[in-house]
């Protein structure tokens, strides 16, 4: 009998270490998280932007229905990314996710402060390698450190009426997303928004 | 014999309740780290670098991509003020204000976070279309039937969750209370 009992609590303590484990180990083995699910319908390395959420077909769960979406699914190990959103009437903004959708940085039209949204995504790596003797030209350009090399980049502009939905798809579909190819010239560490 | 019987046993006992407590957390949800106003509740730290690895299991299991902080937060509520579940068949009143925000939206959803079907393709409402009293303040219709003013369609499903969510707001991590963050009501008017 007392040992039976004690298998009960061994099995109990050991249960607590499996579930510590496996909460843990969750987001590395998911197949159904948004990055798997985007993976098929996003190119790599450019703007592509999503179809509507409607009930039938959604990429994602829990979607915003008011907001035109584009996504740009990055792979930095080619060099930075440059990425330019032009804003749009009402609201836009750029969300960026780890590989395992951790929301890492997020900006909007307004803290941003001008008419395009304007930035240059890299590992901390790459980063580090930007030669420092370059003249510091005043919060021309943020630079975004990436703590995963592959990730997401969420584009969004809000239709604040559903009539303005198709200048929302334009304002995104006039965005890039390129990998820089040379070493970017004349950056600045420009101010960090919200994290 | 007895001796592998018994650690068998306990190999067994440890992953029901090592699985069977992961799958509850990560479909539930857990209370680290939630802000709760009314009947509304937010995770203001999902959209940052510094999420808790229950929110990282939940969101990596149902595959959407949290709010980031430095573009708004989503406040869900799947129960009225009473703790009633809210139900697609019955009148559910949603009124009041919303914290300061530039823009917010309120959407519906099932359970599985799908949008509703209907014949108006009406999922949501966002700050700017909705119809506001001389005050200010809103009052929108959630009811399978039509209803005058702000009419938000169930398509009478028996279970939903409204998702409130605030764009470009001081509404985050630093908040909470009431007071800071003032939540629209939830009632439940009649059912039929």
């Amino acid at each position: 009998m007392i040992r039976l009992l004690f298998t009960i609590i061994a099995g109990v303590l050991l249960g607590g270490i499996v579930h510590l484990v496996s909460v843990l180990a969750l987001p590395r083995i998911a197949t159904q998280d948004a990055y798997s699910r985007l993976t098929p319908m996003t190119k790599l390395n450019a703007v592509t932007p999503l179809p509507l959420a409607d009930p039938n077909n959604a990429p994602m769960p829990f979607m915003d229905p008011a907001f035109a979406i584009a996504i740009c699914r990055y792979d930095l190990s080619g060099g930075s990314i440059k990425l330019t959103v032009p804003v749009s009437q009402a609201y836009t903004s750029v969300s960026f996710y780890t590989r395992n959708e951790v929301a890492y940085y997020a900006i909007n039209d307004r803290s941003a402060g001008r008419k395009v949204i304007e930035l240059d995504l890299m590992t901390e790596a790459q980063h580090s390698e930007l030669p420092e003797d370059e003249d510091v030209t005043a919060a021309d350009r943020l630079i975004i450190d990436s703590p995963s090399s592959t990730g997401l980049i969420v584009l969004k502009a809000l239709a604040p009426e559903p009539g303005l939905m198709p200048q929302a798809q334009a304002s995104l579909a006039a965005s890039s997303c390129k990998l820089q190819t040379e070493a970017p010239a004349k950056q600045a560490e420009a101010p960090r928004g919200k994290r | 014999m007895r001796l592998i019987f018994i650690t068998l046993l306990a190999l067994i006992i440890a992953t029901a309740v090592g699985l069977g407590a992961t799958w509850m957390t990560a479909t539930r949800g857990t209370d680290l780290g939630t802000l709760t106003i009314g009947a509304w509740t937010a995770r203001p730290k999902t959209g940052t670098a510094d999420v808790d690895p229950y929110s990282r299991a939940s969101i990596a299991r149902s595959g959407e991509l949290p709010v980031g902080t430095g573009d708004g937060i989503a406040f869900s509520a799947t129960k009225d003020d009473h703790n009633r579940p809210l139900d697609g068949r019955c009148d559910v009143v949603v009124s009041g204000v919303t914290p300061a925000a530039r823009f917010w939206t309120l959407t519906l959803y099932d359970q599985k976070g799908h949008l509703v079907a209907n014949s108006l393709q009406r999922y949501g409402f966002t700050s700017q279309e909705i119809i506001r009293g001389a005050d200010g303040a809103f009052e929108i219709r959630v009811a399978s039937r039509s209803r005058a003013g702000n009419w938000l369609p169930t398509g009478g499903i028996e279970r939903y969750a409204l998702m409130l969510r605030l764009y470009d707001t001081p509404v985050g991590v630093a908040t909470r209370t009431q007071r800071d963050a003032p939540m629209p009501s939830i009632t439940t008017v009649g059912c039929p």
